[in-house]
Formats: C-alpha cells, structure tokens, sequence
C-alpha cells in the first residue's frame, strides 16, 4: 500500500512524515517522528499511556488513524516541558516521587496538564476522574493526586490560568 | 484510506467501495475491531473533515440537532444538553474515559449498535429522530426504529449517518440516565436505564423509559410509560412502573451478569432514573 503524507504540527513544529493508512498517530509519533514518550500498554483506549493532546484535548492516540490528525496540533509529553525546564506537573511528580516503573506516567501528565487546563482548581475527585483513564499498575495514584492538587494550588495562589 | 470533505463525497465514495468500506469517526470502536481482526475493510472512509457532520446545535427553546460526528464529551460540557437534555449529557459523560471521550461520537455509539450504548437509551427518550443520507437524499428515522439488531442497523450500505435531530421537551421536563457497572470508570453497562418526564399541573403527560444491555436492541418499556401517563407521580406508582418495564427486559446472562440480576437492575435503575427525572422537571 503506498505511502501517504502526513502534515501536521507536533509539540509546536510543522511536520511532514510518510506514513501508511492503517498506521495509529501513536505509531507515526514514534516510528515516524522519534517522538517515543507517548507509550503503547493496550492498544484499545483503556490505559491511557498514549495519551498526547490533539488541538488542546487529550486523546487515546493509539485508537486515532495517523492521517486523521492531519492539518492539526499535536502535544506530546516532549513538548511538555524541557529536561531543564520542567513543566509545574512534572516537577511536582519528582518531588513527591510519582514515578515507579515509569510507563505509565508520560500519559497522566498529558492528561492532568489537560485536566488543568480546562479545570485550573479541581477537587480532588476531579482529579481522579479527570486521570480515570490512566491505569498505573504499579499503583501510584495517592502520590500522583498529592503531586496535581499541590500544582493545582500553586496555579490557585498565582492565580495563573494555564 | 478515502478522506471526503462533505456529506454527497461520502455518499458517493460509499457507492463506489461498497460493503467493503467503513467509515471511522472516533474510531473508539472500530479501531479495536480492526486490530483484534473482527472487522477487515478494504478501504476506510474518514469523517474528520466533514463539517456538516459536527457540532451540537441548539436554540433557547427550540429543538437539538446534534451531529453524527458531535463527540461524547462535547455533549457532557455543552450547558443546554446538561440543562435541557440532562439523560443525554448524563449517558454521554459514562463513555470510556476523557481521552476516549474527546474522540467517541454519537454517532459511532449509535452505529456500533452495541446494546450497552450509553447514548441510545437517552436519545430514545428523547424521542430523536436520526437523519440519514443516501443516494437518494436524507430519509429520517426514529431512532426506536434504528436497531435491527446487535450490531445492526437500519444504515444500507451505501448510507450515511448525518445527525440526530431532538424535539424541544416541553415546560416541566427532566430525564435521567443511570447505568450499573462494577467500576465507575472505563467500563460497560450491565443495565443501563433513561427515563424522561414531562410534569403539568402535578400530573405526568408523557413518560420515556428506555433500556440497554437487556435485549439485542435498546428497548423501550412501553407500559411502564402507559401506566404513568396521566397520573401524579407518587412514589408507589414509580415502583409499580419499575416494574412492568422489568417485563419488557429480555436479557441475556453473559459474565456481565445473569439475566436474573439484569431485571433486578432495570426494577432499580426505572425507579431511580424516574426519581431523578421528576426532581430534574420540577427545578
């Protein structure tokens, strides 16, 4: 099957890559674009570590066709924030040691960055709906709700809006 | 893969790829069909660039065209369908997760024809219509007709579905739709139940009841509705209706559940769906 061509923006940047029809966004943002943060666990939506954001919203993107994402803007856990420039969410996860086996957790901070985007105050049962589609088998919800209500309250007393 | 950009390209490219083609919309649903190789199509026909198949449109008062490609979250955040349609937003807000939301539409719950559909139920109680585009232009169908079957519907092969239309509910109305699942999140339902009402003058005037998981179709319990219609809705009379609509259940018993503990759910989902739909049209 040929190839067809792929434009879209990823983590801020015009992209172009070849990609087949059949092929999710998830594959084409690792095999294509290098971009391997966002992670493949089931392959069907229920578990949230290929979760990347998709014009501003999250998204499972191992259910999207990659071709489907054309024209549009993708954010994946690389445009997050920068080794040396952390984004609130991910130094929050280091400081309260949020991370276990790790795979995971690319996907829930892509979904608790979009949680404080559309939410910037949640409660806390917000915020384990607003990360309900992020299955950590090593159990880490305790520590990552802590780390996002801390965020939370910091973007509350700032009075940031992001 | 075909990517239209309007409705008559994708009536036309589903002339020319035949049975072989399917559409993907979200591709919540058919995406794991075609990875776990339930469904092999030959060519799949994108909607994502179809405007007329987006959006949720409504006007104080008046009805709700909601389009095929409307996505499940959008109708949980929209502020009238959580005013005005509140069973709608209620079944809306039970798919999947937030990342399966934001990609899941109306009409691909619809399509997929699954019995657990949480959108179905509401929508029938709200007496939509579906509005299908053909060869031969748009025919519409209530949606109590739409099933055929599991995984069946009335769609012929070269159909497409392009939005649900749903008359206004009068003054003094409320629905609700609640579902039992063993986990709140992420999972189907073993029955799922919408109720809809319109109160005038303490009395009911109309009564929706519709039901998943509990036949091949959603069902609708036409006398439970009949037994309410007309009456105040006192809390004997809602239990006596939950539990004729328990007659129009015929489950089936799967490791969801047996079919005994299914009518036991739709007896409890009627009485508190119609409970929270009488408090809903009385606010």
């Amino acid at each position: 099957m040929p190839k067809q061509i792929l434009s879209f923006t990823v983590n801020g940047d015009k992209t172009e890559v070849l990609v087949q029809p059949y092929v999710t966004l998830l594959e084409a943002l690792r095999d294509e674009a290098g971009l391997t943060g966002p992670k493949e666990g089931c392959g069907t939506g229920d578990c949230g570590a290929c979760t990347v954001h998709l014009d501003g919203k999250p998204v499972a993107s191992c259910l999207v066709l990659a071709l489907q994402a054309r024209g549009r803007n993708v954010r994946t856990i690389e445009g997050l924030g920068t080794p040396t420039e952390l984004h609130p969410l991910q130094d929050a996860f280091v400081r309260h040691g949020v991370p276990q086996c790790g795979f995971c957790i690319p996907g829930v901070l892509m979904a608790a960055a979009a949680l404080l985007d559309e939410t910037p105050a949640p409660t806390e049962e917000q915020i384990r709906y607003g990360i309900a589609g992020n299955l950590c088998r090593c159990t880490g919800y305790t520590k990552m709700v802590a780390a996002i209500s801390e965020v939370a309250g910091s973007l509350k007393t700032k009075g940031a809006a992001r | 893969m075909v990517l239209p950009g309007s409705v008559d390209e994708c009536v036309k490219a589903l002339a020319t790829h035949g049975a072989g083609a399917r559409t993907v919309a979200g591709g919540t649903d058919l995406l794991p069909q075609m990875k776990n190789g339930v469904v092999k199509p030959a060519v799949v026909i994108d909607l994502s660039g179809v405007a007329a198949l987006k959006g949720v449109a409504s006007a104080n008062g008046s009805g709700l065209r909601v389009g095929a490609c409307a996505t499940a979250r959008e109708l949980e955040l929209n502020a009238d369908v959580r005013k005005r349609f509140a069973g709608l937003a209620d079944g809306a807000a039970l798919v999947g997760s937030v990342q399966v939301r934001n990609l899941a539409t109306v009409g691909g719950n619809l399509c997929n024809a699954a019995p657990s559909a949480d959108m179905a139920p509401p929508l029938m109680a709200l007496d939509a219509e579906a509005v299908i585009a053909g060869p031969k232009g748009e025919r519409r169908v209530p949606l109590t007709a739409f099933f055929k079957g599991v995984r069946q519907t009335v769609l012929g092969a070269d159909e497409l579905l392009v939005a649900f239309v749903v008359p206004a509910p009068a003054a003094g109305s409320g629905g609700s739709y609640i579902r039992h699942t063993p986990r709140r999140e992420l999972d189907i339902a073993v029955v799922g139940v919408a109720s809809q009402v319109t109160i005038q003058n303490g009395r009911c005037v109309k009564a929706r009841i519709a039901l998943a998981s509990v036949a091949p179709t959603p069902v609708m319990a036409t006398a439970a509705q009949q037994a309410l219609e007309g009456q105040a809705l006192t809390p004997e009379l809602i239990e006596r209706a939950a539990g004729l609509a328990v007659d129009a259940a015929k489950p089936i018993s799967d490791q969801r559940g047996s079919a005994e503990f299914r009518k036991h759910l739709v007896r409890v989902l009627t009485r508190r769906t119609l409970t929270a739909a009488l408090a809903r049209a009385s606010a």
